[in-house]
């Protein structure tokens, strides 16, 4: 239970620094790190598939599109990063507080109730849920891809033109 | 066969866009056009093989558990009925034939994800098309690529992003208690759970996401630079549907289907939609850009919806649904109205514009009876479901609630007939205005059809109430 809290903790941190830092660089390093953590919490909760799509999508592939799209963008001056930090200091202060007050408050509420997870060999097969039970949303996910094609086309493709 | 209003326009997108792309894309039209017909068609014959054998063929390989009741059935005519509407005002506006077949795309996608969302029963699969819907909108917005699109399109996408984080959270607390994810399995669960707390959690969660996705009050912030920002087909699209069907359905959905009212949750419903009457109107009248007045407009007329299902009764809820279909046609019109005087004055600013009404006469009588519906003046439409509303706000004793939302209709009248005197009733500019002549045939013939529908509910309310009011009424009554 214990180390279930200092995982949870960390994982509170990393996405205060995510959100807080200075550059948007560390920013998409804290957003990886994140989604590692959180792989360690799906782990914890017996969902390792769960935690493997996290690890490889989230942590992984998200992280080296964002990446990649800041190394294409101009570097800021020590100036503008140090303009930057203070900005973002004075837009989020309050967020450490914020989550310090819903931690207590959580904590006063003492919500008790009995988490029966599945066990793990009742689960249903991942093959089984994605293809035979909700075939409905994989559709929905790809026209969601789709409309996300589209995005793309419309917003960018006079850009390449000029 | 309920499954071709989401795999037809799927369908549909792939093979306008992908194979032999330059010639079907001078079909788009006539496709968005032919598939939301038809689905207008379909809702008048709710008796027809369509709503409940499956096609044999594609039930092979696509197997969903959908359903349509009455409620589902008006937002799929209302759907069909303002992309209709939103199609003909772009075929006119949009000039670029490449354009339009994006435009055409992305209504389609649209379609697909509002028709899913509103004939799916798992609440994880509406959070998906509601997810489809959204992703739509804001590639909409910012169509237009101007700096005041990208700002409302941005806006829309950050607000509506708080509201998907808070919707999943909800549905994961849902999971929690009820194990699944059906709507029926989660009623009997929510009957049978001592998790009260956990419960409540959820439909608090659920409840702040709908309200920032219906835009009311005070989660409203986005929708006037949404709404004002867009191209005009795309404002009438969102205020007429889009909204509709992500935060209005979907909250009076899980009402019905799933949680169920209570003395509290009614008591939230109800302020939440009183404040958004209230102050969506006084924020009307203070506006000078007429779409932003429209746009506020909206959360004061979205705010009666949300009175008629504070009311829990199926009068009440009668009323909401009568008025969300109404609210998608005159709201609609006014959008029409507006992108038509757009089009045509270049302005949007009512200040600068006067005396319309000689050089516009379709626009000007259109206006006028969207104007007259939307501030619910007999015998127009708007009237008989803000009666419904009032009269279950005072069947169910809340008196003082039926009495502001009367005071507020008023209002509504006040702001609206004082546009249209300024746009078309008085003498303007006669130099300024010489160059200026009724809008293209497009947006003529939308703004007949949804006056023609509004005055047409109006005058045959009395026929509509046995086949649409008496099946509403049944819808609450199992729960």
């Amino acid at each position: 239970m214990n180390l279930h809290l200092v995982i949870l903790i960390a994982l509170i941190f990393a996405a205060l620094w995510t959100v807080m830092t200075r550059s948007l660089i560390r920013s998409a390093i804290g957003l990886a790190l994140t989604s590692a953590i959180l792989t360690i919490v799906m782990f914890a909760l017996n969902a390792p598939l769960a935690a493997v799509f996290e690890l490889s999508v989230c942590a992984g592939l998200i992280s080296v599109l964002f990446v990649s799209t800041i190394s294409l963008t101009h570097p800021l001056s020590r100036q503008e990063i140090l303009q930057h930090m203070k900005d973002r200091l004075t837009r989020f202060w309050y967020l450490p507080i914020l989550v310090a007050v819903c931690a207590i408050i959580l904590s006063a509420l003492d919500i008790k109730f009995s988490l029966k997870l599945p066990a793990h060999e009742t689960e249903n097969d991942v093959r089984v849920v994605l293809w035979n039970l909700r075939q409905f949303d994989i559709l929905g996910q790809i026209i969601v891809l789709l409309s996300g094609v589209f995005g793309v086309v419309i917003l960018f493709r006079e850009k390449n033109k000029k | 066969m309920m499954h071709t209003l989401v795999l037809f326009p799927f369908f549909a997108l792939i093979i306008l866009n992908l194979p032999l792309r330059v010639i079907f894309r001078r079909l788009s039209f006539w496709v968005v056009f032919a598939l939301s017909l038809i689905q207008i068609f379909l809702v008048f014959f709710p008796q027809n093989a369509f709503w409940g054998t499956h096609f044999n063929f594609l039930n092979t390989f696509f197997r969903f558990n959908l359903s349509a009741d009455g409620l589902s059935m008006v937002m799929l005519l209302s759907i069909g009925i303002v992309t209709l509407t939103a199609l003909l005002v772009a075929r006119q506006m949009i000039t670029d034939s490449d354009r339009m077949a994006l435009f055409c795309s992305l209504l389609l996608i649209a379609m697909a994800g509002m028709n899913g969302a509103v004939l799916v029963r798992d609440i994880f699969s509406l959070y998906v098309f509601l997810e489809i819907t959204a992703v739509a909108s804001y590639i909409m917005i910012a169509f237009d690529k101007n700096i005041f699109s990208f700002e409302g399109a941005f806006k829309y996408l950050v607000l509506s992003a708080v509201a998907t984080a808070m919707m999943i959270t909800a549905i994961a607390l849902v999971i929690l208690f009820s194990g699944s994810t059906e709507f029926y399995l989660i009623n009997y669960a929510i009957r049978a759970s001592a998790h009260t707390s956990l419960i409540v959690l959820s439909l608090g969660l659920f409840l702040c996401g709908f309200f920032i996705k219906a835009g009311l009050i005070p989660f409203h912030s986005w929708l006037p630079d949404a709404y004002s920002s867009a191209p005009a087909p795309v404002s009438i699209f969102l205020a007429g549907i889009v909204t509709k069907t992500t935060g209005v359905y979907t909250l009076i959905r899980i009402f019905i289907s799933i949680f169920g009212f209570n003395g509290q949750s009614q008591r939230i419903l109800l302020l939440a939609g009183i404040i958004s009457v209230v102050i969506g109107a006084i924020a009307a009248i203070t506006q000078k850009d007429f779409k932003r007045m429209l746009a506020y407009s909206s959360i004061s007329q979205v705010g009666y919806i949300i009175l008629g299902l504070g009311c829990a009764s199926s009068l009440g809820i009668a009323g909401a649904i009568l008025h969300i279909f109404n609210h998608s046609v005159f709201k609609s019109l006014l959008f029409v109205n507006s992108a038509a005087v757009e089009t045509q004055t270049g302005k949007t600013n009512m200040d600068e514009i006067s005396g319309l009404g000689e050089k516009m006469p379709v626009t000007a009588v259109t206006s006028t009876l969207g104007a007259l519906s939307c501030a619910g003046i007999p015998p127009l439409a708007g009237f008989w479901s803000k009666l419904l509303i009032i009269l279950a706000l005072w069947v169910g004793g809340l008196h003082v609630y039926a009495v502001v939302a009367i005071l507020s209709s008023v209002l509504t009248l006040a702001y609206l007939l004082s546009i249209q005197r300024k746009l078309f009733f008085i003498k303007g500019n006669s130099e300024e205005n010489s160059q200026i002549k009724e809008a293209g045939f497009g947006i003529s013939l939308a703004s007949t059809l949804l006056a023609f529908i509004s005055l047409a509910t109006g005058v045959f309310f009395p026929f509509i109430i046995n086949s649409f009011i008496v099946p509403f009424g049944k819808i609450f009554g199992r729960f």
